[in-house]
């Protein structure tokens, strides 16, 4: 008997993602990947995978999915609005980060994500889905991936692998970092803004706007003064780099982004402020604050304690 | 020769080969490049994730619970890469492109600038061996060069929303295909029905950073009929 679901609406940007698709940046295929690590892999964690395994990642409003097969164990991570509905018309409120049992017929309604952007859905035994070059991450934009690279559409039909049952229900204690405090460490070109730019933009406040996507944030605030040169040679790219074109308004280029650049960057984001800073809606004030390597180091050692 | 190391962020670091953007300086970039490469696929280094060269730098990035920079920057500076000659798998790769007006989008433009006409501007760009500095921005999407110094010219004041794969511009001493539809602000002067990228083949992208690229003109209804291997 085959398992899937069914799509009954895609939602705004749903797509395979795992830890992301490596080695192969030099030949221009960024790692893409999910972009909250931490609750893609609370996701699986929830169902018992391994927490490397595919998940499906939606963006402010996820899909409705009907199910059709055996029972299965399934479980949503992040902040997530959304209900069960159960064959009989029954509807169940949701509780993100608990997993818990689905059968034939029932729908799942992913509604919105709540006060953050991406939540992750997972099943115990993990997607039928095909990895391309070692990985199930999805780049729309190149159209690598699985579900031939393409978002979730309606009518698509995504299979899941025949699990042996499980009762294992689990839950985890989760909530997002409130504070809206991004530790960035200095860009290669932080020397080509005025002194006056760099304290401005180690201190003060920047706006996320809604030009934010996988494949960068766009912030909005103080405008940062160039005196060097606008324009550097194209060099390779680094997720977490914040990059300041002409305008002077600086993009955070994020997990889909371009794999080399040719505007000057100020800052990068350290690797265990990554995820926070991700779930930030547009129109959120941000502040980022300058570390050191030791620093950074140092955070990531306290943010790997939470998987 | 490798002038300086950095860090990018916490989980990178940059190989800063000076700022010339020449061919010797790109091939001591693709030299520490393959180098990387190798060692990574000889599980000689761990924790490696990328490592993109472009043209006077090549940027690693890492797992920071693998691996530290300290850790990449003692590796590189410890082994004796320069010394290891060039892999002799660079290859020469002949690539058709059509200069019909319909694809050559930028010429009139060229030729204002340039004082050439059309013909000397394709002679020149023909009779150019490419050296391929790098690859990126997009998947498989090449930057070659150099180009006869009689071509140079700036980019598009305002680039284009949208140019179609497949074309073929030029901008300074560089020329690049694009290898999707994209926006963009090079000067257009001709369109390859050529895929030099599918993610679905072993050999995803045919060219490799230190490559050489010739181009052939071919008409029309050559590239009509054109069909991918």
């Amino acid at each position: 008997m085959n398992n899937y679901f069914k799509v009954l609406r895609p939602g705004i940007n749903s797509t395979f993602q795992d830890l992301g698709r490596f080695g192969l940046q030099h030949l221009g295929i960024v790692a893409s990947g999910c972009m909250d690590q931490l609750s893609f892999c609370n996701s699986n964690k929830l169902v018992d995978n391994k927490i490397s395994e595919g998940a499906l990642e939606f963006a402010y409003q996820g899909p409705l999915l009907e199910m059709n097969g055996e029972n299965a164990l399934v479980a949503i991570s992040g902040k997530v609005n959304f209900n069960l509905i159960k064959k009989n018309g029954e509807i169940i409120k949701g509780k993100s980060n608990e997993s818990f049992q689905i059968s034939n017929g029932d729908k799942i309604d992913i509604l919105s994500t709540i006060n953050s952007v991406y939540g992750y859905f997972s099943i115990f035994g993990g997607f039928k889905i095909e990895e391309v070059k070692g990985s199930v991450s999805t780049l729309v934009k190149a159209k690598i991936g699985p579900n031939n690279g393409n978002k979730l559409k309606i009518d698509d039909k995504i299979f899941f692998r025949k699990s042996h049952q499980t009762n294992k229900l689990k839950k985890i204690e989760f909530d997002f970092d409130k504070d809206n405090v991004i530790r960035v460490m200095k860009g290669l070109q932080v020397h080509y803004f005025s002194k006056n730019s760099q304290d401005d933009f180690f201190s003060k406040e920047y706006k996320v706007t809604k030009l934010t996507d996988r494949m960068g944030m766009r912030l909005e605030g103080v405008k940062l003064e160039n005196t060097v040169n606008k324009n550097i040679k194209s060099e390779g790219i680094t997720k977490g780099s914040i990059q300041v074109p002409g305008d002077g308004q600086p993009i955070i280029l994020l997990s889909d982004h371009p794999t080399i650049g040719g505007y000057p960057k100020i800052a990068n984001v350290i690797t265990a402020d990554y995820d926070k800073l991700v779930q930030k809606t547009p129109g959120t004030i941000i502040k980022f604050k300058l570390v050191n390597l030791a620093v950074a180091e140092n955070a990531f050692q306290d943010y790997v304690r939470k998987f | 020769m490798l002038k300086k190391i950095s860090n990018i962020g916490d989980c990178g670091i940059t190989c800063d080969f000076g700022d010339e953007v020449n061919k010797n300086t790109n091939k001591e970039v693709i030299k520490l490049f393959n180098f990387i490469q190798d060692s990574v696929n000889k599980s000689k280094i761990k924790g490696i994730l990328n490592y993109t060269p472009s043209y006077n730098k090549l940027i690693i990035n890492f797992e920071l619970g693998q691996i530290k920079s300290n850790e990449i920057i003692e590796f590189i500076k410890s082994s004796d890469y320069s010394k290891i000659n060039l892999p002799e798998n660079n290859k020469i790769v002949e690539i058709p492109i059509c200069y019909d007006e319909e694809f050559a989008l930028d010429i009139k433009r060229l030729e204002q600038k340039t004082k050439l006409n059309f013909k000397e501007i394709v002679s020149k760009h023909l009779e150019t061996n490419f050296f391929v500095y790098m690859i990126g921005f997009v998947p498989g999407q090449p930057f070659l060069g150099d180009l006869s110094e009689s071509l140079y010219h700036d980019r598009l004041d305002t680039p284009r929303i949208r140019i179609n794969k497949g074309s073929v511009g030029i901008v300074e001493k560089f020329c690049t295909i694009y290898t999707f539809e994209s926006p963009g602000g090079w000067n257009i002067i001709g369109r390859t029905p050529f895929e030099l990228f599918n993610i679905n083949k072993t050999n995803t992208s045919i060219l490799s950073p230190g490559d050489t690229v010739k181009f052939k003109s071919i008409s029309k209804k050559e590239f009509t009929l054109f069909k991918n291997e």
